[in-house]
């Protein structure tokens, strides 16, 4: 699925817009940056709390499809500015991981 | 080892003992990468590898550099620091093991998988360190797809 039909299917706010015309291929939760080098795959959604300057920094890395800050928390201009330099696509929700990841999961599991 | 190829491009960056600027360097080594034509798996693979060992420098000693080398044939990442150096490397090593502090933790440091995710992004991964003088890691990745590329290397390593 696209991520501008994801975004709306979701409802996301989109604080930096990237390629929204990427393919979304699934969804990563976490907050551990490591954990999601390791683990998160090119297309995947990162849904997390962090929302510092190396979050820019490890999507770029992955290629995810972008960052979905939730529960409301929103990062820094500062932080936005270089998701726009770099092309990364940050999106905001207002509600939880879990709410997020569960409707992100119906949306995209066959 | 293979004997390494005349080098292509050399540049030594300077990493303090702090996150202020944490991050930058594997930026950069991705986009000169990028720019020297490197294939995109390579560049992926050596921005993980930056990027971990970066922040490593940055969070547990009191600063160091990192020597980026692009070959015909490989990609060598050097990273050095001041200390305090590794006591026990093979348990560094072991996914899950950290000593990261609870305000690095809060920023999403410390799942223990930084060097673990170096040496799996690495064709050849060397450390070497010494208590109270510092560390040395060598993280090599060869260009699969270069016709130069090959030696002793085992497919799929
Ligand atoms: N350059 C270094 N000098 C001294 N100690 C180090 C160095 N790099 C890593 N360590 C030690 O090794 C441990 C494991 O490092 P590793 O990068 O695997 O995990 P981490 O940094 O704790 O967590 P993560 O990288 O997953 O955020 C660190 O917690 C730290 O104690
Ligand atoms: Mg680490």
């Amino acid at each position: 699925m696209k991520l501008a039909e994801v975004i709306e299917r979701l409802g996301l706010e989109v604080l930096v817009p990237g390629d929204l015309g990427r393919r979304v291929r699934w969804g990563f939760c976490s907050d551990l940056l490591s954990d999601v080098l390791a683990h998160a795959q090119e297309g995947d959604l990162w849904i997390t709390h962090q929302r510092h300057l190396n979050v820019v920094a490890v999507a770029k890395l992955k290629g995810v499809a972008g960052v979905v800050c939730v529960r409301g928390l929103h990062p820094s201009q500062e932080v936005l500015a270089k998701a726009r330099k770099e092309g990364v696509t940050v999106l905001a929700s207002a509600e939880d991981a879990f709410e997020v990841a569960g409707k992100l999961y119906g949306l995209l599991s066959p | 080892m293979a004997p390494a190829t005349k080098a292509l491009y050399k540049q030594v960056f300077p990493v303090k003992s702090d996150l202020e600027s944490a991050g930058k360097v594997s930026t950069e080594v991705r986009r000169i990468l990028r720019s020297l034509g490197v294939e995109p798996e390579v560049v992926r693979r050596a921005g993980i590898v930056c990027f971990e060992g970066e922040m490593n420098i940055a969070l547990y000693t009191k600063g160091g550099r990192i020597i980026l080398i692009v070959r015909d044939d490989r990609v060598e990442l050097l990273f050095s620091d001041r200390g305090p150096g590794i006591a026990d490397i093979d348990l560094v090593k072991q996914p899950g093991y950290s000593t990261a502090p609870d305000w690095a933790r809060e920023l999403g440091f410390g799942a223990g998988m930084g060097i673990p995710n170096m040496e799996a992004n690495s064709d050849r991964f060397a450390m070497y360190s010494r208590v109270g003088v510092g560390t040395v890691i060598r993280a090599t990745i060869f260009r699969r797809c270069h016709e130069t590329c090959g030696g002793n290397r085992a497919p799929g390593t």
